[in-house]
This record gives C-alpha cells, structure tokens and sequence, in this order.
C-alpha cells in the first residue's frame, strides 16, 4: 500500500503574523516558513505505518512555488520514500488542492491518505474531506489513533463530546489531529540522506487539472485589539472588581 | 428571496449548541425562510428542541436509521439531496461542522466559507485566518451556493420558546457502508458545556498534574462554570482533549473566562478573544496572557485558587 501525504508550506507556528498596512494580506517576506504541523503528524503517522510493515512507500506531495521542495526535502529527511511538488504559483482554494491531490491519487495508486486536520495559515480545514468527497471514499478528520487491519482503519477522533472510534474501509483519508503522534527530529544524516532522494516537478496542466477559484479575498484586516486591562494584587479586589463588572453576583 | 439550510449538530441524542448560533448568523443573511435539517435516527427528541429556536420557519427531520450516529460520510450524500433549492447551507463550525460540511461541499463541488465570523453583505463574509491575527473579508459569486461552518462563538444563540413546524422528509440519497461507528467515549457531562457555558474556568500546565486539577473543577462548580484547558495541560493528560480551548481545540465566547496558570499562546488566545471578560493568574508577571486580560492578578494559583473558591462560597 502507498501512502500520500500533503506537506503544505506554511508560516512558521512561532511566528506572530502581521497585516500590511494596506489591507493586501499578511507580511510574508523573510519571514521563517516550515511544514504545516498537522501536516508533519500526518507524514509521522505515515511512516509509522510503513515501519510496521502496513505500507510500502510513503510520498509526500506539496503544491506551492518553486520554494516548496525546502519544505518536501524536510519530509525526506523525517523519511517519506519521494516526494512530488506540483508547481504552481497562485494562491489555491482547498477544492483545487483537494482536486489535484486526487489527481496524484489516481496516478499513484494511492491506498490512504494522511494529511494535516487544518493549516495554520488559513485555517480552512477542508482539505481532506473534500478529497474523501471528490475520490468517494471514507474520512477519518481529526484523528487521534490509527490502527490498521486487513483492509480496515480503525480510529479515534477527537470530537466535541468526546473520543469517538471508527471504522472505514480502505482506500481512505485521514486528517491528523494534534495528539495522533509525536512527529520524530530530524537528524543530520538523514538530510544528507535526503538530498539522494527523487523529488519530482509536476504542475496542474500535466495533472490535467485546471484552477477554479471561487472566493476574492477582499481585504485583510488586524483583528480588533482588547482594551488594556488591569492587574488587582490580591482575590478579594479580584472578587469585588468582578462584581463590579457584573460578571459575578 | 434566498433560503438557508441549517444541519443542525447533535451528537445522536440531543442538539448541540451549534444550531441556534447558525440561526443568528442565518438571520443576517436577509433569507426569507431558515430551514433546520436534523439528520438523526431517533431525529423526534432533537427536533423538538430545534423546533423551539426562534427564527426557524421550519425543521426538517430525516430519520434513516443509517443517521444513529452522526457520520460525514453517511451525512453527506443525504444534506446534498436536501440542499437542492437552498442558496446556503450552513453549520456549526464545531467538530459536528468541520467534519460534515467540506464533504457536503465536495459534492456539490463549490468551495466554502470555514468560521464565518460576519455577514458584511449576501455574498460577502468575513473570517480569521492565521489563528484570528488577520481578518479577511471573501466574496463569494451570487449564482454559487454558498457552503459555510459558522463560527460559533461570533454569534449569540437565538432565543427558544420558538415552534416551529417540525416536516419529517426522506431522502433517495444512496448511502455508503464504507464507514462504520464503533463507539463514543462521552465526556463527564455533570458539568456546564464548555462550548455554550456563561462562565468557563481554564487551567494550564501550571497545574503539574491530572490530581491538582481538581481545584480548577472546585472553583467552577463552586460559580457553576465549564471547566477548559490549554493544549499544554491536554497534551500532558491532566485532562480529557475535549476540554481544550483554542485554534485547534474549542473557540468560546463566555461572559467571564478565567485562565489559570495557562500562560497564553497565540494559538490559545485565538479561541478565547470574544470572551466578555478575560481574568488571568498566573506567577509569570511576563505571561502573553496578561495582554489579553481585562483584569490580572500575579500569583501562586495553588494558593489563589482555593482561596477565591473560599470566597465566593
């Protein structure tokens, strides 16, 4: 079985984004980009699955610019087998991207794909659930256990009310959740390592793919600030100042 | 003028507190008529209480016996039959939402709108990006239905004491079988919903352990508030993962948030800025929670905590 993973190349999750001035987005340049998190426990969970025997390859796939192999080469190095970078330069929807995944699924003989719940940037959260829609098959979202078994994944899903468990049949899509796995260090041998690993350059054109983007992005604001708040030095002036605001009786 | 189609979230026995928030967000869509669809089997109970949220003109009940538990899977080809005639279709954007919703717009084969957090116009909507540090305003075309989660917490619930006519409908929808329930590990339900609770007490990592929790569920039961967590103290097992509060665990709006030794990371203050009041403690006069705190108090919170539950006896 070959797994995909969908490594999408994001603003670092340490860094405190900043809206231009003229509304036109948020400041990217020299700022550190990385892997979307959720997307290295998904490919962590991928190669778990290989190291048990369970899968045979494990691909990574990104759709960005030219910049993006960093971040596919980062997945050779924790250990995906190869990676494909779909070249594109525009901004694309998650319908697109969940699309042109499928495109690669179809392509590959994809047997289950992992990828992260949601990332970080845009926080859409859509991804997966729209390739299980497109590819009609089942969705794990937010997974937080992942056991595989003659053709069956059992997991667990962080829900609202709960963990609840599962079960689906593969081929299917995973999304990570925050607690499925605790993502390996890369070492260093493992970077030189990976540099001999195939990366290959696709674009949507040869995936027969063609962008349809629905939403304009309008303009981006900063969120609106909170008023400066006070500090009390002990918990009965805490407790009268919460009376005083009404929001204890 | 235009129709919306709510799913209303529910976790196989009772309706969420996602609904009613969607009809608020609904109403400011200017739409004729708001439709509550409840996919459930039994779907009686829960559309009884969707029948009472006021501004709804009618709830829609599909009962297949497939619709026991809500799966996406399953869920999806069924809201897709539903949605025909409909210029939205909207959900909670809890986990209920987030699975349910990108499948449904898979199908339909449009995009969606995730968290929208306001109406600006029919088609035009605003939602955070990068864990609420910047706003963006997105059109969408008119002659495309639009499939958005709703943010919840960006929205008062609607009033109840509503009755609306309740129209049990079938759907031909093919189901698959490809997705099976196995089981529901339920949280302790005891105590206020995190989600929809008025008052809602937080700890951290601070805590040290699963055992020192329990003085942050002695307060909230002491104000009868929901109790929530950082990823830190999630991550550390002191509490179950659906206590998390943030941008990847729940995004709350209570009237009074009290966040104990949780010292504030931009991914835990993204689910709790349109909290009324914000109160921190926390040893750490440098903690990033601070910022957002109406109002602080600097502290040993093994110390604090039991001394405020004291005092508010």
């Amino acid at each position: 079985m070959k797994i995909l993973v969908g490594v999408k190349r994001v603003v670092d999750y340490n860094v405190r984004v900043r809206v231009k001035p003229d509304g036109s987005g948020v400041a990217l340049d020299g700022v550190k980009m990385s892997i979307n998190p959720f997307d290295e426990i998904a490919l962590e969970e991928a190669l778990r699955i290989r190291e048990r025997g369970q899968a045979t390859e494990v691909i990574a796939v990104a759709i960005g610019p030219e910049e993006v192999q960093t971040q596919l080469r980062s997945a050779l190095a924790m250990g995906a087998d190869r990676a494909i970078l779909v070249k594109c330069d525009a901004a694309v929807e998650p319908r697109d991207v969940a699309r042109t995944l499928l495109a690669v699924i179809g392509q590959e003989g994809i047997g289950l794909a992992i990828l992260g719940k949601q990332a970080i940037d845009d926080d859409a959260g859509q991804t997966g659930q729209m390739l299980a829609a497109l590819w009609d098959r089942p969705q794990v979202s937010f997974a937080s256990k992942i056991d595989i078994k003659d053709g069956v994944a059992v997991a667990m899903r962080e829900v609202d009310s709960g963990i609840e468990t599962i079960e689906v049949d593969l081929p299917a899509v995973i999304t990570s959740d925050l607690r499925l796995n605790e993502p390996r260090y890369i070492k260093l041998p493992d970077i030189m390592k990976a540099k001999k690993k195939p990366l290959a350059i696709t674009d949507m054109a040869t995936l027969g793919v063609s962008l349809a983007p629905q939403f304009k992005v309008l303009k981006t604001d900063a969120p609106p600030q909170r008023a400066r708040g006070i500090m009390v030095k002990d918990v009965p002036e805490l407790v009268a100042e919460l009376k005083k605001r009404g929001v204890l009786s | 003028m235009s129709r919306v189609l709510i799913i209303a979230d529910h976790d196989g026995k009772r309706l969420g507190g996602g609904a009613a928030r969607c009809v608020t967000a609904a109403g400011k869509l200017g739409a004729a008529e708001i439709h509550l669809a409840v996919l459930a089997s039994p779907g009686g109970p829960i559309a009884a209480e969707a029948a009472q949220i006021t501004g709804v003109s009618k709830v829609l009940v599909v009962e297949r016996a497939e619709n026991a538990h809500p799966l996406a899977a399953v869920l999806a080809p069924q809201v897709v039959k539903l949605a025909a005639g409909y210029e939205y279709v909207l959900a909670a954007s809890n986990t209920f939402g987030k699975d349910l919703l990108p499948r449904v717009a898979g199908l339909l084969g449009v995009g969606q709108v995730s968290d929208l957090m306001s109406v600006e116009g029919p088609h035009t909507f605003k939602r955070p990006i990068y864990a609420g540090n910047a706003i963006i305003t997105v059109e969408s075309p008119a002659d495309v239905k639009l499939v958005a989660t709703v943010r919840t917490a960006s929205f008062a619930a609607a009033a109840g004491g509503g009755s609306a006519p309740i129209e049990v409908v079938g759907t031909e929808a093919a189901l698959p079988a490809h997705t099976r329930f196995v089981s529901l590990n339920a949280a302790n339900n005891d105590r206020p919903e995190l989600q929809s609770a008025p008052r809602v007490i937080s700890g951290g990592r601070a805590l040290g352990s699963a055992e020192n929790f329990k003085i942050i569920y002695a307060l909230a039961d002491r104000i009868g508030a929901a109790v929530g967590a950082s990823r830190a103290a999630v991550d550390a097992g002191y509490v179950p993962s659906d206590l998390q509060v943030g941008q990847t665990g729940k995004i709350i709006s209570p009237a009074l948030y009290v966040a104990i030794g949780i010292s504030g990371a931009i991914q835990h203050l993204t689910g709790i800025k349109d909290a009324r009041t914000i109160v921190a403690i926390n040893k750490d006069a440098e903690a990033p929670i601070f910022e957002v705190a109406d109002v602080g108090l600097i502290g040993d919170l093994f110390k604090i905590v039991p001394e405020l539950t004291a005092l508010l006896g």
